[in-house]
């Protein structure tokens, strides 16, 4: 039997009342308003509560006052805050570049076939499984200008011992060859995806036309593989940028503030200095220069991408 | 290190025997106040045992059940003390019948988690353990701990022989706040002197200095880096070696910041000891000590690297450990030397108080009685996990029993224990105060001027302590 909803057209049945008085369009809806809730309290929320703060003269323990855009107008004028951004930038330059010209050096390396190249390819991504703060405890020992097995190696080759993270002029490489050493892997990883994926025709007609391995690797290898590098290069400015725990627990922004970085300064007013209100403005700023970044980052994968 | 405990049946005799005198050894009562005194009213009234009288025990008239069945929670700073009490915490529990979930936490962490939840309105312990030198007016400001006096009048809540005037004046002035409330119950206190190293000394037959012109004298003579040894070691890390400069200060009669918020900070006296500190570190310290904190010098220290080390007595537990120490036998404990006009030894404290959220009150409170009680600080000074700031347990004659550490540790703690002074000012930014300080300091190690960067630094720091004292 035909009921009466047969004559109705399609596209305006959804918007009928249901059985219980609802459409059918507010019962979607209602399945959609868990996530939407778990969205709004651990994105949404948080975020506009951060807004909120920066608005705020707010000390943990004292008296909060709205005080506008004064949190952000007093970071344009503060000094140390302003320091830590070129400071930020030169790590995470060097904390970029290190990791990828190594990486891309060693997945050339575990590209080839040689014995035990599974094994070692293992041994090579050990670090990036291994805990921060390990790392830096470890490295914190070896860097010991007294007592580190850094300046003892350096002595057997005749090198006067060095202050590494001891000294404000060398404070930053020596933080950068910490996460160099941890994330090298994972560039390395990344890169060698790329070249199992490569096609073997441009190599075979480049060994047939005599071209050199170094050509090879330049005009083949290198523009192939770039789209992989682009992926590399974003996780690791995002990630360099974000380094906060290998720096706090090495050097905690010292000597002075040589190695304080936007997440250190931002983690001391927030959690030594409990000044949350300033801390908040510090957290929209920072999110801006990620932001910003990662978006030209991405403009420029997309131009170079090879698959399209 | 192997703890040698005493029980509490040991205790009962040995303290029987030993005399009045010994007992109340005057240790600490001369020493200095802190900024913020107490005021008379801070004292309870309590009719106060004997100082001779033995720890816990369950009297006739003192009824430790009364809380039986209650479970508390409490946070810990983490740190060899609390290893100690954590030993005994059956014992308690045996005691009152009170069960306790108790977790320790990193300095740095439980500082930060004490702050957030109090200030949410809501705390997930009943005890909580906090430095005096930190949080001590932003806690008493938002009374935030519960005010003690209350309980320590009432007798069948303290028993006749907790004596809350065994602790020594220094100690309770650091437990009370401005308007006299008592806000916790000091647990240890850590006193800064000079750690030396004999055979250095006697190898070229220097005697320990007397006065910091001594020192630094001495710390020229020893220092040899080309034989891997410094002359002096003490803190250059940011933040840490603010202490360092406030100790030196001292030395000229001054804090850097007075109970009525005067600022001496770049002050003369300041400046001098400013310059005594930076000559010290930069000229005849490790090379990186600017990044130096306590651990690094005492590694140094142990491998006997160095001289004289500047720092708390509570670091000293390694140095006498034969196993791991090369100085084993050989560190001379050093009341800190006499400075041009005054001569002291700067005095950092923690305390255990109830927060004023807890709905357990009375068995924290039984809790903070009993930790501090006068055998567990005994038991805490024989471990060498810290010094206690009760007089019976510092003048006790088996203070040392058990203890690896030899008898000039002790005396040292007596002669320091004369010469107090609080070694932090008591404001609500100290960590802002030790930060900004702090990389004024390590400038100067660089080669900085002493008096432009302690005036940059007062500047800087100067609207952030008003602005605390005006919220």
């Amino acid at each position: 039997m035909r009921s009466w909803l047969d004559h109705v057209p399609r596209p305006l049945r959804a918007a009928l009342p249901g059985r219980h008085g609802y459409s059918r369009r507010q019962t979607y809806i209602l399945f959609l308003l868990p996530a939407l809730v778990v969205i709004f309290a651990v994105i949404i929320f948080p975020w506009l509560f951060t807004i909120w703060m920066s608005l705020n003269d707010w000390q943990m323990g004292m008296q909060r006052a709205f005080i506008g855009p004064a949190n952000f107008q007093n970071l344009a004028t503060n000094t140390r805050f302003l320091e830590t951004i070129p400071r930020t930038l030169f790590f995470t330059v060097l904390g970029v570049i290190a990791p990828l010209v190594l990486g891309v050096f060693a997945a050339e390396v575990f590209h080839q076939q040689f014995p035990l190249r599974g094994l070692l390819r293992g041994i090579f991504v050990m670090p990036m499984m291994t805990t921060p703060v390990a790392i830096a405890l470890i490295f914190i020992m070896m860097y010991h200008p007294q007592l580190g097995v850094l300046n003892y190696l350096l002595s057997l080759v005749g090198i006067p011992p060095q202050l590494w993270i001891y000294d404000k002029n060398t404070v930053i490489p020596a933080l950068v060859l910490v996460e160099t050493w941890q994330w090298t892997p994972l560039v390395m990883l990344i890169v060698l995806g790329g070249l199992a994926a490569l096609p073997t025709e441009p190599y075979e007609s480049a060994v047939i036309d005599g071209a050199s391995y170094w050509d090879m690797f330049r005009y083949i290898t290198l523009p192939l593989v770039t789209p992989f590098l682009m992926v590399a290069l974003i996780i690791r400015t995002i990630d360099a940028l974000k380094s906060f725990d290998i720096i706090f627990v090495m050097t905690q922004g010292g000597p002075g503030t040589a190695s304080e970085t936007i997440n250190i300064y931002l983690y001391l007013q927030a959690f030594s200095f409990f000044n949350i209100g300033h801390a908040s403005a510090v957290v929209i700023v920072f999110f801006v220069i990620i932001l910003a970044l990662a978006l030209i980052l991405l403009a420029a994968r997309e131009r170079l991408r090879w698959t399209q | 290190m192997a703890i040698k405990s005493v029980t509490r049946r040991e205790f009962l005799k040995k303290s029987a025997t030993a005399g009045v005198g010994l007992a109340t050894l005057p240790l600490l009562a001369n020493c200095a106040p802190a900024p913020t005194p107490a005021p008379a009213a801070a004292q309870p009234t309590a009719a106060p045992a004997k100082a001779t009288a033995p720890a816990v025990v369950t009297t006739a008239t003192f009824n430790w059940q009364r809380f039986k069945g209650e479970k508390i929670e409490i946070t810990f700073t983490m740190g060899n003390m609390v290893d100690v009490l954590m030993k005994y915490h059956k014992e308690f529990e045996d005691l009152t019948g009170i069960t306790v979930g108790a977790e320790q936490i990193p300095e740095q962490q439980a500082r930060q988690k004490q702050v957030m939840e109090f200030n949410a309105g809501a705390t997930s312990f009943d005890v909580c353990h906090y430095s005096y030198h930190v949080h001590k007016r932003l806690f008493a400001k938002n009374k935030w701990t519960v005010d003690l006096r209350e309980y320590l009048n009432d007798p069948t809540m303290t028993p006749p022989d907790f004596d809350w005037n065994d602790f020594s004046p220094g100690a309770k002035a650091y437990a009370t706040d401005t308007e006299g409330r008592i806000c916790s119950i000091p647990i240890k206190i850590d006193f800064w002197m000079l750690y030396w190293n004999k055979e250095l000394f006697q190898a070229k037959g220097i005697e320990y200095p007397k006065t910091f012109d001594e020192m630094l004298e001495a710390a020229r003579k020893l220092h040899d880096p080309g034989k891997n040894v410094v002359g002096y070691l003490a803190r250059g890390l940011k933040n840490a070696n603010v202490p360092v400069w406030t100790h030196l200060m001292q030395g000229w009669g001054v804090d850097p910041i007075d109970a009525k918020g005067n600022f001496y900070t770049d002050s003369p006296e300041a400046i001098e000891a400013a310059k005594l500190y930076q000559s010290l570190l930069k000229n005849y310290s490790a090379a990186g000590v600017s990044g130096f904190n306590w651990n690094e010098c005492q590694s140094a220290f142990v491998l006997g690297q160095a001289a004289m080390w500047q720092d708390g007595i509570g670091f000293a537990t390694p140095l006498e450990d034969k196993t791991k120490s090369k100085v084993f036998g050989k560190v001379g404990y050093g009341v800190f030397p006499k400075g041009p006009k005054a001569q002291h030894s700067a005095m950092f404290g923690d305390g255990i108080g109830i927060s004023a959220f807890s709905k357990k009150k009375g068995p924290a409170y039984f809790y903070c009685i009993w930790a501090t009680s006068k055998l567990n600080q005994l038991r805490v000074l024989q471990a060498g996990a810290a010094v206690p700031p009760r007089s019976s347990a510092l003048g006790n004659p088996d203070r040392a029993k058990g203890s690896t550490m030899p008898a000039e540790y002790f005396e040292c703690l007596e002669g320091s224990g004369k010469i107090l002074r609080a070694g932090l000012p008591e404001i609500i930014p100290v960590t802002e105060f030790r930060d900004i300080f702090g990389i004024a300091l390590t400038n100067m190690i660089g080669g900085a001027d002493p008096a432009t960067e302690l005036k940059k630094a007062t500047a800087d720091f100067k609207p952030i302590y008003e602005k605390s004292e005006k919220g």
